[in-house]
């Protein structure tokens, strides 16, 4: 964020959200021949307390994170604090990157999704979605995705919803002190993570979308165990609201806390219930419909406070919505493929359970060993070598739960990916933390921070 | 001096010793108990079953947990100052023990032979004795987060020390109630008289403050501030391992068990039987006392549970204003009311009645005007939302950025600019008309 | 006579205490490694603080100034309370004055925001 978001910017611009920039001070910081971890910009100001670069002399430079309990995995914190007063915010991010953009450029197109799952390790089935639908949209079969792939994707990512959302308020009611707000969410979580082990075998990162449908049908009595654990789920959901809704502290320190107005979100490129907490009803799934989201019957939540206890009320009303999809995918499942006709992008084996628990089906293993040479070679070859996608670029953009989670797909013509480059929602959200946090407490830091809500498996891919 | 006091004085020197023995070995085992009882209650609050491994019920948990802290490696950064910082936890164990000695559990036994009370010390200045050495039981707090040289102790130090003081002003007003109604200071006589109502009812207003106060003062949630993990990591004992660490733990919990035996005796009549178990004669005889004292005690634990179980932390301006514009005024004005009622009664012959029906009225009349208050406050705060209400005509350029309209409302048509005039917001040229789009489709 | 007890109490607890601190340092392993001896700050090679933890903000000397001047006033109330009885009528309007004369310095701190902590 360093870079992108301080050396992009003209130091002193006229813009509301610019930082006060420090004059002259940072270029004697950077003449002392420090070294620091972070580079640019005035960062070797941020990151030092030498006293002569700053008027305040009661300032503490505090780092939160990045091994600190409140900061959602390794985000790093700098405040600049007066008292309990924070003067300064900067945000440190780069501490869990993994490649995963980069590694996807030398796998195939279908292995792709098994890096993206892993980028936000809280909604797993969004990075899929996104993917998967861009891959699809360059192959030009979007509209060939059998029926029942598009409500199987549309159950996972609601109840993927749900249990991100979970997780959301779970941790952010820990840090803000509250316990049992913490274990009920995980509970509940655990619910929805049983349903996730029953349909793809892992409970995160389960490349179970692919490019022309999901990788495998549902198993049998998976409808049953949906039902059951959502109904549970939705019964539980009352004592969030009953813990919190009308809690005197937690409204406290909720209320008028991490405000960031519309003009500010459309500035930023906020997306997701953060802007949805200023009012405006701007979600994916209404504005720009994928997966067949128009056939579904559901609400926008908004709120009209643009503060951290909107973006909470609106997560809870989310999650009843979210539950409401999941009622009607039951409903529509019916029997068929889950995977396009095209034999040459569709994944050739279908799995089984076999004698030893898992493995590819049977029939599958006869057909091409024992009756057909051309299948062997078609399995062989889709199989190691993967599908071509025709050159060109996608942009596609689904309604994470964190917001706009966009994939900017640029293929070659090869069977690997050219580029791919994900808008993760926590990056971009996350640099409405300094205008959400300066002036505030350091308390307050922490339930803006927990109110955007990143995930830093997402924010630094 | 009273009885209790001359016959604690006739103690011989080993009855002494056996009791400030009895005393130190029932504050470890009721610390290993408390810490054992809160995970075990708290896990069932949150749908958990808690520590059940070591001992029955996982009662031998928190004696594993302590001898496992024994053989942790002892840090000391090297930014800390030495001295003080292995001071630090010596300075906040010792005065826990100590505030103790003028507790009184029970009423005149035998112990071989030699007839005494269950109490250590009797003073006729108990209770300030117990301020004061809760007192110096700051300074282990502020000095460990001080000598650890490191940020996020000397904020959790700065902020216990800060508070701590801000809440014994509380918890010291609270008190004077007590010694007003009493006309003691000493904890035998307060508990003495206590024998027909506890002052927990009759002072219940004193009761209240010196309820909030005792959380405050032990740095327990919703006031857990000095070592909010959520934002101070572990506060002030963020760079204590080992043992050091153990004896702060140990004496956050015998802090908790001090206030709590404080407030029993106070205002929850000591050691003496509850109601329905008071009708019977026996009940505030010999060691019985004991058994009600220790009830009181452990209730009093499970509140302080059950506050951690349900409700958040506090923000630290918010907490402060609780106590300095909440709590103290409220003690000073109750005081002054109290006292005032006191010498009506006594210099007058207005019945009890009278005047307690005077009150009432007086407190019936504050509702009301409190509702009408609320009320009014409410009509206020709806045309503030009126006019907050965003109007229908919405000029999209108004904060300096094109905002797309919300529900309801419509574009003010936007006069046209030239170019350079959006430099307001650099990006507006290049980021505008997508937005604008995006409002239309939403 | 009366502290007697408190001293042997005070004896028993500073010494598990000392004994305490003394221990934890002789049983525990010691392998050193130089990060185990910095200042715990998240992570991060900790921030240069100015000598002596720098200055504290004046916010909280405020604080501390505030509670001398209640806890003095605690103390005169002790004495009054208990004696109360004794005192009558000449005691209370005493008393109320004195609560009240201080009173005023509160509510004029008060006022001009002495106890905001922003």
């Amino acid at each position: 964020m360093s870079s992108s978001m301080y050396d992009a910017r003209p130091a002193g611009a006229d813009d509301p959200f610019e930082q006060t920039p420090l004059g002259d001070a940072a270029d004697e910081g950077a003449s002392e021949g420090r070294v620091f971890t972070v580079s640019g910009s005035d960062w070797d100001v941020v990151g030092s307390s030498d006293p002569d670069s700053h008027i305040g002399e009661e300032r503490i430079v505090v780092n939160m994170g990045p091994q600190h309990p409140s900061t959602h995995g390794v985000l790093r914190l700098i405040l600049e604090m007066e008292g309990e007063t924070v003067t300064e915010t900067r945000l440190g991010i780069g501490y869990l990157h993994t490649g995963i953009e980069k590694n996807a450029e030398y796998r195939n197109w279908t292995q792709g999704v098994t890096f993206v799952t892993r980028m936000d390790y809280l909604a797993p089935f969004f990075n899929e979605a996104a993917y998967v639908l861009g891959v699809e949209r360059l192959l030009g079969i979007s509209d060939q995705i059998p029926e029942r792939a598009n409500v199987i994707r549309v159950m996972l990512m609601e109840l993927n919803r749900v249990s991100s959302h979970l997780v959301c308020l779970a941790t952010g009611g820990m840090e803000l002190g509250a316990l049992t707000v913490m274990t009920i969410g995980f509970r509940e979580r655990e619910l929805i993570l049983d349903i996730f082990e029953a349909v793809t075998g892992l409970r995160m990162n389960h490349a179970y979308f692919r490019p022309g449908g999901v990788a495998q049908d549902l198993p049998s009595g998976a409808t049953e165990l949906i039902r059951r654990n959502v109904d549970l789920v939705r019964s539980r959901l009352h004592e969030y609201e009953d813990l919190c809704n009308e809690n005197y502290i937690f409204k406290k320190r909720t209320v008028g806390v991490g405000y960031l107005d519309l003009t500010g979100c459309m500035a930023l490129g906020i997306t997701g219930p953060i802007l949805r907490a200023t009012g405006l009803p701007h979600d994916l799934r209404k504005s720009q419909p994928y997966c067949g989201y128009e056939t579904y019957d559901f609400d926008v939540a908004t709120w009209d406070t643009s503060d951290a206890y909107g973006r909470f009320r609106i997560r809870l009303e989310e999650m009843k919505q979210s539950l409401r999809i999941v009622d009607q995918c039951l409903e529509r499942l019916a029997p068929g493929p889950v995977m396009v006709e095209d034999k040459k992008i569709a994944w050739p084996a279908q799995l089984a359970l076999g004698g030893d628990g898992l493995g590819n089906s049977l029939d599958h293993i006869r057909h091409i060993m024992g009756e057909s040479m051309e299948a062997l070679i078609h399995h062989f070859k889709l199989v190691t070598e993967g599908f071509r996608v025709p050159p060109g670029q996608v942009y596609t953009a689904i309604e994470s739960p964190r917001g706009e989670l966009g994939c900017h797909l640029v293929s070659d013509g090869g069977t690997r990916p050219y580029r791919v480059h994900f808008r993760d929602p926590s990056f971009t959200n996350l640099q409405s933390a300094p205008a959400m946090t300066e002036g505030g407490q350091v308390a307050d830091v922490i339930a803006a921070v927990a109110s955007i809500d990143p995930v830093m498996g997402g924010v630094d891919r | 001096m009273n009885d209790t006091a001359s016959l604690l004085a006739d103690d011989p020197w080993w009855l002494i010793a056996f009791k400030a023995v009895c005393v130190f070995g029932f504050l470890v085992v009721i610390t290993l108990f408390n810490i054992v009882f809160e995970r075990r209650v708290v896990a069932r609050m949150q749908h958990r079953i808690g520590p059940n491994r070591h001992g029955p019920f996982g009662s031998l948990q928190s004696l594993a947990d302590g001898v496992k802290l024994a053989f942790k490696e002892d840090l000391t950064p090297s930014t800390a100052d030495k001295v003080v910082f292995f001071l630090a936890p010596v300075i906040s164990t010792a005065p826990a023990f100590l505030a103790f000695a003028v507790i009184p559990f029970g009423p005149e036994v035998s112990i071989f032979g030699e007839r005494t009370t269950l109490q250590l010390a009797d003073f006729p200045v108990g209770v300030l004795y117990v301020l004061a050495i809760a007192s110096v039981g700051i300074y282990g707090i502020v000095l460990a987060g001080w000598s650890s040289g490191s940020t996020y102790p000397l904020l959790g130090g700065l902020r216990s020390s800060a508070q701590m003081i801000s809440y014994e002003v509380a918890m010291g007003l609270s008190f004077v109630a007590v010694f007003l109604v009493a006309g003691s200071m000493s904890t035998s006589q307060i508990v003495a008289e206590q024998s027909d109502w506890w002052y927990g009812v009759i002072l219940f207003p004193s009761f209240a403050i010196y309820l909030v106060a005792m959380v405050g003062e032990t740095n327990r949630a919703p006031f857990d501030l000095p070592e909010a993990e959520g934002e101070l990591v572990g506060g002030f004992h963020t760079e204590y391992s080992s043992l050091k660490f153990a004896l702060f733990f140990l004496a956050e919990y015998i802090n908790m068990v001090n206030v709590s035996a404080l407030a029993t005796t106070l205002f929850l009549g000591g050691w003496r039987a509850p109601w329905p178990i008071s009708l019977w004669d026996g009940a505030n005889e010999g060691w019985w006392p004991l058994l009600w004292w220790i009830a009181k005690v452990v209730i009093l634990i499970f509140v302080f549970v059950w506050l951690r179980g349900t409700l958040p932390r506090l923000r630290y301006d918010q907490f402060m204003k609780l106590g300095w514009k909440g709590l103290i005024p409220v003690s000073l004005a109750w005081i002054v009311l109290l006292a005032t009622v006191l010498t009506v009664r006594r210099e007058t012959d207005i019945d009890t009645r009278t005047l307690l029906f005077t009150f009432a009225g007086i407190l019936v009349v504050g509702l009301l005007l409190s509702f009408v208050w609320d009320a009014v406050a409410a009509r206020k705060e709806a045309t503030k939302l009126e006019v907050r209400t965003a109007p229908r005509q919405r000029d999209a350029f108004s904060g300096g950025f094109p905002v797309p309209p919300l529900p309801g409302q419509s574009l003010d048509e936007p006069a046209r600019q030239p170019a350079h005039s959006g430099a307001a917001a650099p990006d507006a040229g290049t980021t505008g008309p997508d937005t604008a789009q995006e409002g239309d489709r939403g | 006579m009366d502290w007697v007890p408190i001293a042997w109490l005070g004896g028993i607890a500073f010494g598990f205490a000392v004994f305490s601190v003394v221990a934890g340092a002789l049983t525990g392993p010691r392998r050193y490694n130089r990060a185990k001896l910095q200042a715990y700050e998240c992570g991060i090679e900790p921030t240069p603080q100015p000598v002596g933890g720098g200055r504290f903000p004046v916010k909280y000397y405020l604080t501390a100034m505030l509670f001398i001047v209640f806890d003095i006033e605690i103390v005169f109330l002790y004495p009054w309370a208990v004696a109360f009885d004794s005192l009558g009528l000449f005691g209370l309007i005493e008393m109320v004055l004195f609560i009240a004369t201080v009173f005023v310095a509160f509510a004029y701190v008060w006022r001009r925001g002495g106890l905001e902590w922003d």
